[in-house]
């Protein structure tokens, strides 16, 4: 038992990562095309059709993969969830079949589209196209923010005599009050992530001095969308989120905060320290007072529950990666403001091109944007635990009961193996169009 | 209100055979009769520019079985566990073949990608075939072992197979000859309706002698239904039971026989669309026979213990269907519309259309 629910959460955690990937940079890279496009409508200047087409070139390799790698996430409900499915499909079952319904369909019809489009159907309808596709992409991430919001804060729910969830009010789970702060702050973190791609490709471009025009087009266009969605990504959208898990989940606020005691005059912040949970502290602590409690409730000396005010039961089952995670997503979170306000002034005093280092560091940044993302949702996940649907369904209750360890242990290994290739032949995909440059794609 | 989720899901479901079933049969195509590159290219991209939007009919399929009978989907995706998850694999392998085959131009590595293409396809048309005839067979739910249930009555494992490969036996396996011949049939007929996908969208070399591969498939077609009806006679006398209660129901068959039957003109019809069609009405017909026949069960037991699973045992509640018809029907209808208007600006031979590499 305890080593079935084990490789099924390995299992899920590891393909969730590996398409979690792709869909932030779809995201976000739809909308700055969508920019180019515009751009290119409004001003007729052909370098911005042309940024447009190339980023669309990564964008098609990276939509595909995220194609491939959701079909499974879709799946892998049923398949090793089995029991889970069957008590709320009733409920997240909506949100999924509508994601399917309203976006799926819409991106994939229209990026074909899109892709093949431009010559048979005019400037005017290739630009709705691409915003078409923006639209189905954001809708996608909407409607599986709010199946995922249902699990963290469950809403609009009735549970039946036989354990079942169902349905009992559609638009609660639409208005859940965890809903719009997660998703605006997912939004834009992947907005993030494609602002650092785009710069960082543009910066590539200037320091081994090809493309030079278009590098400084991806470059300032990067650093724009960058400096605006890395100011809002912490306020107000992750700020707002911390409130919420203060309010639905203290125990897991508590965790990720690193409190492992409650001062009754306020919470202080802690910067650096690692969680040692055999004494219950935190080793080498840097640590500002009473800072936490005025972000949270904006109020100086409020109290803030320490995970002493919690029994082991509700507090999440894995403390420190929650801890790390959280800290290594606001950690980049601050360095990503930094850099990006830089690049900004500078681009402004039109300096940027010719600041090598800090063009290398934007270059370099961009894997980390990723990890931003990413672990982000490791705090969202590991906050959720030792529950699948906060508060009410254990995580233990929710996988297949037919489906014996061995089975899983060899699947998983399967998706290790697969999903290696996919991202060496990823990789050399995009780096191939890269280094073919945005000329050479339109001939 | 079930009734009206099933017949949707099985719609939709449906088109994804259809759609999706028109590239899985270009691939095997492809494997078996495509020599020279420029066909391999433009097969390939017969399939690859439209392989994303129709396996979209997939996962939509999926999220609506989700949504309105999770009791079934919780059963059945995790009782093929294994298989599942090769078929996604499978998947997965299909579609890096298609996008990434003319990315490089070294042989090499076009020929790993075309025969990823292939070979998936091949086997994908294989194990739906599979699937489905487990569907019509049913399993040992519950587990069923010396009178015990191992697990709860909706739930069951297969193996992939028993030793005996006998659909007979106590707790057939995923694979026994029963639904190998299924699995054949639906290679046959996928082959044939790819076969037409070719010929009504590409100029290749080949589209002639295509026709005569699709003349010759529909033989062994039509003999595989024959035996296949025998079996399934064998393995469940009351097999065709709900066609003489319910006389309606015998539409689909008659779908599937026209199809059957009009294919045997391939050869003098002049118009490329009309052999597409047929073969699409064959798709629709042998599915929707195969769901009329066990109506208004899904999923059929093979011991006595624990009934079958049916519509109205493994739905959610009335409301939550209900809510979903608002915004399912509104769904349907843009997706309708999504559909028309990119198979307007994609009509047409793809020859020449600019792949975009
Ligand atoms: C570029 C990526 C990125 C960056 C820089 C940040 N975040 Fe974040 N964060 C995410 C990317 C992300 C995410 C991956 O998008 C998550 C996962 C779930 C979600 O909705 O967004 C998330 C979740 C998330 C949660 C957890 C919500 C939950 O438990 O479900 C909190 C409390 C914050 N964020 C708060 C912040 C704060 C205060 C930041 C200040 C700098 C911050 N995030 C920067
Ligand atoms: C919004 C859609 C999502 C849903 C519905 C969802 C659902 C789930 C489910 C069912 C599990 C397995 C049970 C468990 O261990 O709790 C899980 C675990 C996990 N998910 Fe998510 N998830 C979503 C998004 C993500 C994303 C985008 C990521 C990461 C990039 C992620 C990371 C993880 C991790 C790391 C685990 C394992 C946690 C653990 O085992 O403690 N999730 N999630
Ligand atoms: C367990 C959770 C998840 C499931 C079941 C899931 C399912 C899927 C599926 C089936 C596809 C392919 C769609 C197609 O055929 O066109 C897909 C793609 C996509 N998913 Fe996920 N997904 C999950 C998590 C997420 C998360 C957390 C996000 C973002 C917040 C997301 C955003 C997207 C987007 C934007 C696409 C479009 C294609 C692309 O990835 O580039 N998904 N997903």
């Amino acid at each position: 038992m305890e080593d079935m629910i084990l490789y099924d959460r390995l299992q899920f955690a590891f393909t969730i990562t590996f398409h979690y990937i792709f869909p932030q940079l779809t995201m976000g890279l739809s909308l700055i095309i969508v920019y180019f496009k515009g751009n290119f409508l409004r001003t007729q200047l052909d370098k911005y059709n042309v940024a447009a087409k190339f980023l669309m070139k990564i964008f098609a390799v990276n939509f595909t993969m995220g194609v491939i790698t959701g079909i499974p996430m879709e799946f892998q409900f049923g398949t090793n969830w089995a029991k889970f499915s069957e008590l709320t499909g009733s409920i997240i079952g909506q949100t999924l079949a509508m994601e399917g319904l309203f976006s799926f369909f819409l991106e994939s019809s229209f990026l074909v589209l899109f892709i093949f489009g431009e010559k048979l159907m005019g400037q005017k309808l290739h630009f709705l196209t691409a915003l078409l596709v923006f639209l189905g992409s954001w809708a996608s991430g909407y409607f599986i923010l709010a199946t995922n919001a249902w699990m963290q804060h469950p809403v609009g729910y009735e549970i039946l005599d036989n354990g079942k969830f169902v349905l009992e009010n559609f638009s609660a789970l639409f208005s859940n009050p965890w809903l719009l702060p997660a998703f605006l702050h997912n939004q834009m973190a992947s907005l993030v992530t494609s602002s650092f791609v785009v710069a960082s490709i543009g910066a590539f471009y200037i320091l081994s001095k090809s493309h030079i025009e278009y590098g400084k087009l991806f470059l300032s266009t990067g650093v724009f969308f960058g400096v605006i969605s890395s100011f809002l990504v912490a306020f107000p959208t992750g700020d707002w989120n911390a409130k919420n898990v203060a309010k639905y989940q203290p125990a897991a606020f508590a965790a990720m905060e690193g409190i492992f005691e409650t001062e009754h005059a306020g919470a202080e912040i802690v910067l650096i320290g690692q969680p040692n949970m055999v004494e219950k502290k935190l080793d080498n602590k840097i640590a500002v007072p009473n800072v936490l409690s005025f972000l949270t409730y904006q109020d100086w000396n409020k109290q803030i529950s320490g995970m002493d005010n919690f029994t082991e039961e509700q507090l999440p089952t894995n403390v420190p990666g929650l801890y790390y995670s959280y800290h290594i997503m606001v950690g980049l979170g601050t360095i990503f403001i930094a850099v990006m306000s830089l690049a900004f002034f500078f681009l402004w005093r039109k300096k940027l091109y010719y600041m090598k280092p800090l063009l290398w560091t934007i270059m370099v940044l961009a894997p980390f944007a990723y990890i931003a993302n990413i672990t982000g949702w490791y705090v969202a996940e590991l906050g959720r635990q030792p529950y699948l649907v906060y508060g009410l369904l254990y995580t233990s209750d929710g996988i297949s009961p037919t489906v014996s360890s061995g089975n899983t242990l060899f699947t998983l290994l399967g998706f290790i193996g697969l999903y290696f290739l996919l991202g060496i032949l990823f990789l050399i995909l995009v780096g191939k169009t890269i280094y073919k440059g945005p000329i050479a794609q339109n001939h | 209100m079930e009734i009206f989720w099933y017949i949707t899901i099985a719609i939709v479901l449906a088109m994804f055979f259809i759609l999706d079933g028109y590239d899985f049969g270009a691939g095997i195509i492809h494997l078996f009769f495509a020599k020279t590159e420029k066909d391999k290219e433009v097969i390939a991209k017969s399939a690859g520019l439209f392989w994303d939007s129709n396996e979209v009919w997939l996962v939509a399929g999926g999220g609506m079985l989700f949504m309105a009978f999770p009791t079934f989907y919780a059963s059945v995706f995790s009782g093929f566990y294994l298989p599942l998850i090769i078929v996604l694999w499978l998947i997965m392998l299909r579609a890096i073949g298609l996008e990434f085959r003319s990315q490089f131009k070294f042989q090499m590595w076009k020929d790993i990608w075309d025969s990823s293409f292939g070979v998936s396809s091949l086997l994908l048309a294989l194990f739906f075939g599979i699937a489905l005839g487990n569907i019509i067979r049913g399993v040992n739910l519950g587990g069923v072992e010396s009178g015990v249930s191992l697990y709860e009555s909706q739930y069951f494992f297969l193996p992939l197979w028993d030793s005996s490969f006998s659909p007979l036996c106590e707790s057939p396996g995923v694979i026994d000859w029963f639904t190998i011949i299924i699995g054949f049939i639906s290679v046959v007929t996928l082959a044939m309706h790819g076969a037409n996908w070719i010929i009504l969208k590409t100029n290749s070399s080949i589209n002639n002698k295509l026709k005569t591969v699709v003349f010759r498939l529909n033989i062994v077609l039509s003999i595989l239904t024959v035996i296949s009806l025998y079996a399934w006679q064998m393995i469940n006398p009351a097999a065709l039971n709900n066609f003489t209660e319910q006389p309606l129901f015998i539409l689909f068959p008659l779908l599937y026989f026209t199809g059957v039957i009009g294919l045997y003109f391939v050869k003098k019809i002049k118009n490329d669309l009309y052999p597409f069609l047929l073969s699409s009405l064959l798709v629709l017909g042998g599915i929707t026979s195969s769901l009329a026949s066990l109506f208004p069960v899904i999923l059929p037991s093979t011991n006595d213990i624990n009934g079958a699973l049916t519509i109205y045992n493994t739905t959610t509640n009335s409301y939550g269907l209900s809510v979903a018809l608002n915004w399912g029907i509104v769904g349907l209808i843009l997706v309708v519309v999504y559909f028309i208007i990119q198979k307007r600006m994609m009509s047409g031979k793809i020859d020449n259309m600019d792949y975009g590499h």
